[in-house]
């Protein structure tokens, strides 16, 4: 697949010194949901705003769709819509007006078969003479996802895009997403929420302390995370794993009172039935066990922790 | 040419002023006509003519540029502040729009409404006092020349301002007693040489000077300089919004 967006070597500092973004290089699949996720203030905002001409890029470069960001900025922010973290709107705006402005603000002609379609897909329409003050939080929200589609963008940002926002209208937001993706609208969503990403994303990329530590696709973290560990407590300690069990490629822990076992939930079995039959064959007893899961949570605090 | 977001951002500050009518056009109005009762009826009775009119006549022009002077920076500043405040800026910057386009749309909408409040105080002063204009078309001419000088400079002051204290200060500070000391209510002539050396310093005394010209063929100092301190003025705004957006000055860092 084609990159649609290609960050090369995007560093940021800030005037006051601080080092928000620190040699960026990513790569956006055209068509994909890519999830970036990261801890507060790892540097998520800054990396979109940069993308989008809202904040100066120190070093680097960033093309769109083969648009340099700078040089080319008018071609290259055409195919981006943008949806920020924060509720940012004109209160005493109507939602059609100032979902009309922004395709004027796009250069695009007027199109009101368009607005009324987004605003439909996103159950404004009843509200559309409203003014929006008057909305809730959650339709503020989709007001401003209304605004970034309005001038049918190839790429969208959303940042953060579920931040205080109640389960039902997660659940709706994510349909929203899929439907895009269905029409062919690239996907970039900053989240942390763990399961947001699992839910959504094609690709996943950790950035913490304004650099990217991990990208990869979720397929593949998946299969880390259908790993479960099984522990069990001997009676009594043991020197070495007999022969017998070595296809189970177990582990010793604990200065020989602790085994562990590696096994696949996903797997058609996992092979624990067999495995403490032929403990006992083997005269091992068994005190107590317990199962643990490594969550995208887990591998992902991790992967902070470390950096 | 984005001609299409010049054209939304021009209609979305003209619907602003058309939400806002009472206190954008009506309050300037009434300002107007208090000063005509104060410094018409109570002064003018005292001095009955200058350099060939009378008092209450003579005073129009700068009632006019006073009018269009604040309010050019106050609605520019404004304009522009409001969504850096409220942060629907981010739309502005992400938008396909050159600075140029974005500065036609703001600086246009602002300035077009202070037109239209020069024009609509100009027509309330006709009633009060009987008005001649020898040259209408030098008369719009400063009128829309100041609108937009003054519309960049309020613009200048909304993106510098990082509060509503600093958007209403220069305003407040610099820009009412340059205009008040400007020869908007009095000739400069009528002042001791030693004050007019220094009023000759205050850049709104060329503005009121033109603009009173255009009506009465009376100047406190020629016409030329008038227009060229107006166009110089209206040069150095525009090197000034050139470089904030060429640095992203306090707007992409």
């Amino acid at each position: 697949m084609s990159s649609v967006i290609s960050v090369s070597n995007l560093s940021k500092v800030y005037g006051s010194g601080f080092k928000a973004l620190n040699n960026i290089n990513l790569d956006i699949k055209r068509g994909e949901i890519f999830a970036l996720l990261g801890p507060n203030g790892a540097g998520k905002t800054t990396l979109i705003g940069t993308i989008c001409g809202i904040v100066n890029p120190t070093s680097g470069s960033v093309t769109v769709g083969g648009h340099d960001i700078i040089s080319d900025f008018r071609a290259a922010r055409a195919m981006i819509g943008l949806v920020p973290q924060e509720l940012h709107t004109d209160s005493f705006e109507t939602v059609w007006n100032t979902v009309s402005f922004s395709r004027g603000l796009f250069g695009k002609p007027k199109n009101p078969a368009h607005i009324e379609k987004v605003l439909k897909d996103l159950s404004l329409w009843d509200k559309k003479d409203s003014q929006i003050i008057t909305l809730s939080g959650g339709m503020k929200r989709r007001v401003m996802i209304a605004k970034a589609l309005s001038h049918e963008p190839q790429i969208l940002f959303l940042d953060e895009p579920t931040a205080g926002v109640d389960v039902e209208l997660r659940k709706g937001m994510w349909e929203v997403v899929r439907t895009l993706q269905q029409a062919g609208v690239t996907i970039i969503l900053t989240t942390h929420y763990i399961e947001e990403a699992e839910e959504m994303a094609d690709r996943i990329g950790v950035i913490t302390k304004g650099e990217i530590i991990l990208v990869e696709d979720k397929a593949g973290l998946m299969q880390q995370l259908g790993k479960k560990r099984l522990t069990l407590q001997l009676q009594h300690k043991v020197d070495a794993i007999p022969p017998a069990l070595a296809p189970y490629n177990l582990h010793l822990a604990d200065g020989g009172r602790e085994i562990t076992y590696d096994y696949d939930t996903k797997g058609e079995r996992t092979g624990i039935t067999s495995l403490l039959s032929d403990l006992r064959n083997a005269g091992i007893r068994i005190s107590d066990l317990d199962t643990e899961q490594s969550s995208l949570e887990d591998i992902f605090v991790s992967l902070v922790r470390k950096s | 040419m984005n001609w299409r977001a010049i054209q939304a951002i021009y209609l979305f500050e003209m619907a602003r002023t058309w939400r806002t009518l009472l206190q954008s056009i009506v309050s300037p109005v009434v300002s107007t006509s208090l000063y005509f009762v104060v410094f018409g009826a109570a002064i003018g009775s005292r001095i009955t003519e200058v350099e060939g009119v009378s008092y209450g006549t003579f005073i129009v022009p700068g009632l006019v540029m006073l009018s269009v002077l604040t309010q050019s920076i106050a609605n520019a500043s404004f304009g522009i502040y409001f969504p850096k405040f409220v942060g629907t800026i981010y739309e502005i910057l992400s938008a396909p729009v050159s600075y140029f386009e974005i500065v036609v749309g703001y600086v246009g909408a602002a300035a077009t409404k202070s037109i239209i409040l020069g024009l609509i105080i100009l027509a309330t002063a006709g009633l009060f006092v009987p008005l001649h204009i020898h040259h209408p078309w030098w008369m719009l001419t400063f009128l829309v020349l100041t609108a937009v000088t003054f519309s960049l400079f309020g613009f200048i002051i909304g993106i510098w301002a990082d509060g509503f204290e600093k958007l209403q200060m220069i305003p407040m500070l610099v820009v009412t007693p340059l205009t008040f000391l400007g020869g908007s209510f009095y000739s400069v002539n009528m002042l001791p040489s030693g004050w007019r050396t220094i009023t000759l310093l205050n850049p709104v005394v060329y503005l009121i000077s033109g603009f009173r010209w255009s009506f009465y063929e009376i100047a406190d100092v020629s016409v030329a300089l008038s227009l060229g301190m107006t166009l110089g003025f209206l040069a150095a705004c525009m090197a000034m919004v050139w470089w904030i957006f060429r640095t992203g000055y306090r707007l992409k860092n």
